[in-house]
């Protein structure tokens, strides 16, 4: 579904794709300087200490999520400045993209960045021989992976539109409730392989975020009802 | 890549004429402005060509006396609308970059994975006699040094030689050369390529068959790319043979020469093009002051068709529109925008106010395009495939290398858009691209492969 939404959306317009790749640099930087202080921290500490080794991997996961929204707002800072030098060029005054259509490329560059990085190594080992869960692992191995992915895939998105609108407004209560979220998704995966645990809230909170979106970018439920029957 | 295929006993090549990135000229952008103001554009058109310093077709001699008055006045002005419409349609030649350099290394990664015959070392080039299958680290750091000395000397020879003959005009010597270099590249590794892809998928094929198709295969692109052919099939030979190129550098390189090669030419590119006396710079000045080509031999379709297309007006719009990539010429662009701008300000002449502002802008904006050089492109794909093949995190490594080398090249465009003139493409990207996968492999791998077992997602 994230390709989906690249090539519908995204491909058309060179300077989305600029816009998304830049995301996924970004995303790839704060992965890159969370697992930075991961390493550091285990290599600081006992490899043996099989609790110590847990307590860090979840204080590393949780630090990677603030960093991850940290340099999701140096993004949109970044962004504030691209469009009005971009505002500055254009032949009429107004900026070839808003800022709602940047925050969607944004969302969608990290996410799909982070679903790359977390399903990719995953598909290419699915390719070869073997069979999952053969030592008491759980079965539904790849196919919760998957859906994983794409919840996430998803929530990137929106809580990019989302952050992005709290910037711009200055809600500061909306850019908690991102990184809230964003919290509560991961932590909600330590329950894993306890799917239950941590699919299904991650799925409601995705359909929370997808509404809340929806509204913010001027959607309605009227829109939505004449989109579907296909009314003018 | 045309350089490189210069010489046909080496196989890697001073690819750094070709390793510089030429800012699309900018004399056609003042034609932006309506045809209202057409004067006004021949005006900035002849100032824009005096601060660059090189002199152009008569044509342009002719505009420039007649707006010499004008020019003081409207100097700041139109250097503004200047910057801001090359700025302005830098999205669209980035992603016109994007596309091939992608391209290239899509064709690069999959033939890695697949094909095992890129992955084995079955001896290294001459170039880098010093092998690395030394016990101690030190004596194979000072191996891959020592290698990397020789393979750059290499290179500068190469590029100087080629200046040289360039300064003195030896073209027929540089065209047999060429034509030679490309010759051997489009038969011969093709042939080696083709016959370990077949060996891998163990698909049988006959002699004859294998014949007739590197025959057709290596005939068509010798035409296409020395002679004229439509754009996109010469566009897809230029990266087919950067992909080459590319596989075979990662084959013949020990590891860590490869890296340090790397480093070094990124360094080299940097110092070759900006400084003053660098081999690469004397050459664009060199065909600048002569007003031609860079390689005349080597003219590709887009000045071919381009001529052709000065008699009839209107489809020279359509013919160079999308020659606006080339990864070989540098000067061609140079030569190619001052006639365009020609045939353009005709245009603007005859219909006057009445055209519509839009086709202008199509018709420019197509035109003014960004070279690459092939050396690029195929530096850009050995450090993908060389992540590909020897990083242990897998297509993590690949990933994280393919954006950083992207977002190098944003940047690089976005220099030469505020800079406008010849930059060396590689530096930044090869600088971001190495980091990202020494950092990648070492500390990212280890946390996600954490991550991926216990099924934690960040």
């Amino acid at each position: 579904p994230a390709l989906g939404l690249f090539l519908f959306t995204i491909a058309r317009d060179p300077l989305r794709i600029i816009i998304l790749i830049a995301g996924a640099f970004f995303w790839l930087v704060s992965l890159l300087l969370s697992s930075l202080i991961w390493f550091i921290a285990v290599k600081a500490s006992d490899p043996r200490d099989e609790p110590l080794q847990k307590g860090l991997l979840i204080f590393g996961v949780m630090f990677s999520v603030l960093l991850q929204e940290a340099f999701r707002f140096l993004y949109y800072k970044l962004l504030r400045k691209a469009i009005e030098g971009l505002v500055a060029l254009s032949e009429d005054g107004c900026s070839p993209i808003s800022i709602q259509q940047m925050a969607y490329v944004a969302g969608v560059g990290f996410g799909l960045m982070s679903g790359a990085f977390s399903m990719i190594n995953l598909l290419a080992d699915s390719l070869g021989p073997g069979t999952v869960g053969i030592h008491g692992d759980s079965q539904l191995y790849f196919l919760t992976s998957a859906f994983m992915t794409m919840v996430l895939i998803f929530l990137h998105t929106f809580w990019g539109i989302l952050f992005f609108h709290g910037c711009e407004h200055r809600r500061w209560w909306e850019i908690a409730a991102v990184v809230v979220m964003h919290l509560a998704v991961s932590g909600s995966t330590f329950c894993n392989p306890l799917y239950v645990g941590s699919l299904v809230p991650s799925y409601l909170l995705m359909a929370v975020a997808a509404t809340w979106a929806y509204l913010l970018s001027g959607g309605s439920a009227q829109n939505l009802r004449r989109f579907l029957l296909c009314k003018s | 890549m045309i350089t490189f295929m210069n010489n046909s006993d080496s196989e890697e090549e001073p690819c750094n004429e070709r390793t510089s990135l030429m800012s699309a000229e900018s004399p056609p952008v003042p034609s932006y402005q309506d045809g209202l103001q057409a004067s006004e554009a021949g005006g900035a058109q002849a100032h824009r060509k005096r601060r660059t310093g090189s002199s152009r077709s008569p044509n342009n001699i002719a505009d420039g006396d007649m707006s010499n008055s004008r020019v003081p006045v409207r100097e700041s002005a139109v250097e503004n609308e200047e910057e801001e419409l090359t700025l302005k349609y830098g999205a669209k030649h980035v992603i016109m970059l994007f596309v091939p350099v992608t391209l290239c290394m899509i064709v690069v990664v999959a033939t890695i994975k697949s094909v095992r015959f890129y992955t084995e070392k079955n001896g290294q080039l001459i170039y880098t006699p010093f092998s690395e299958d030394t016990p101690s680290v030190g004596q194979r750091l000072l191996n891959s040094v020592l290698n990397t000395i020789i393979m750059i000397s290499v290179i500068v020879v190469m590029t100087v030689f080629l200046v040289l003959l360039y300064k003195y005009r030896c073209y027929k010597f540089i065209h047999g050369w060429l034509i030679l270099s490309s010759l051997m590249l489009l038969f011969l590794f093709t042939y080696i390529y083709l016959g370990e892809v077949l060996k891998t998928y163990n698909v049988a094929m006959d002699y004859p068959t294998l014949f007739l198709v590197i025959w057709n295969f290596g005939a068509v692109g010798m035409i296409c790319i020395h002679w004229k052919g439509p754009l996109q099939l010469q566009q897809a030979y230029l990266i087919m043979i950067s992909a080459l190129m590319a596989l075979v550098f990662i084959k013949y390189l020990p590891e860590w020469s490869a890296w340090v090669i790397l480093g070094a030419i990124s360094i080299y590119d940097l110092m070759a093009v900006l400084c003053p006396k660098g081999p690469l710079r004397m050459l664009v000045e060199t065909a600048q002051e002569r007003n031609e080509p860079i390689f005349p031999a080597l003219i590709y379709s887009s000045a071919m068709m381009w001529t052709v297309g000065m008699a009839k007006p209107d489809t020279a719009a359509r013919g160079p529109t999308q020659q606006t990539w080339d990864a070989a010429e540098d000067g061609r662009e140079n030569y190619r925008s001052p006639l365009r701008a020609d045939s353009q300000r005709s245009e603007t002449r005859s219909p006057g106010p009445t055209r519509p502002i839009t086709s202008f802008e199509e018709l420019e904006e197509e035109e003014r395009g960004v070279k690459l050089g092939l050396g690029d492109f195929i530096f850009y794909s050995v450090l993908v495939g060389k992540a590909a093949a020897t990083a242990s995190g897998d297509w993590n490594t690949t990933l994280a290398c393919f954006v950083a080398i992207l977002i190098g090249l944003c940047l690089t465009l976005l220099l030469l858009a505020v800079f406008k003139k010849a930059l060396p493409a590689l530096p930044i990207s090869i600088t971001f691209g190495l980091v990202f996968y020494f950092s990648t492999d070492n500390l990212v791998r280890p946390f996600m492969d954490t991550l991926a077992s216990h099924q934690l997602y960040i």
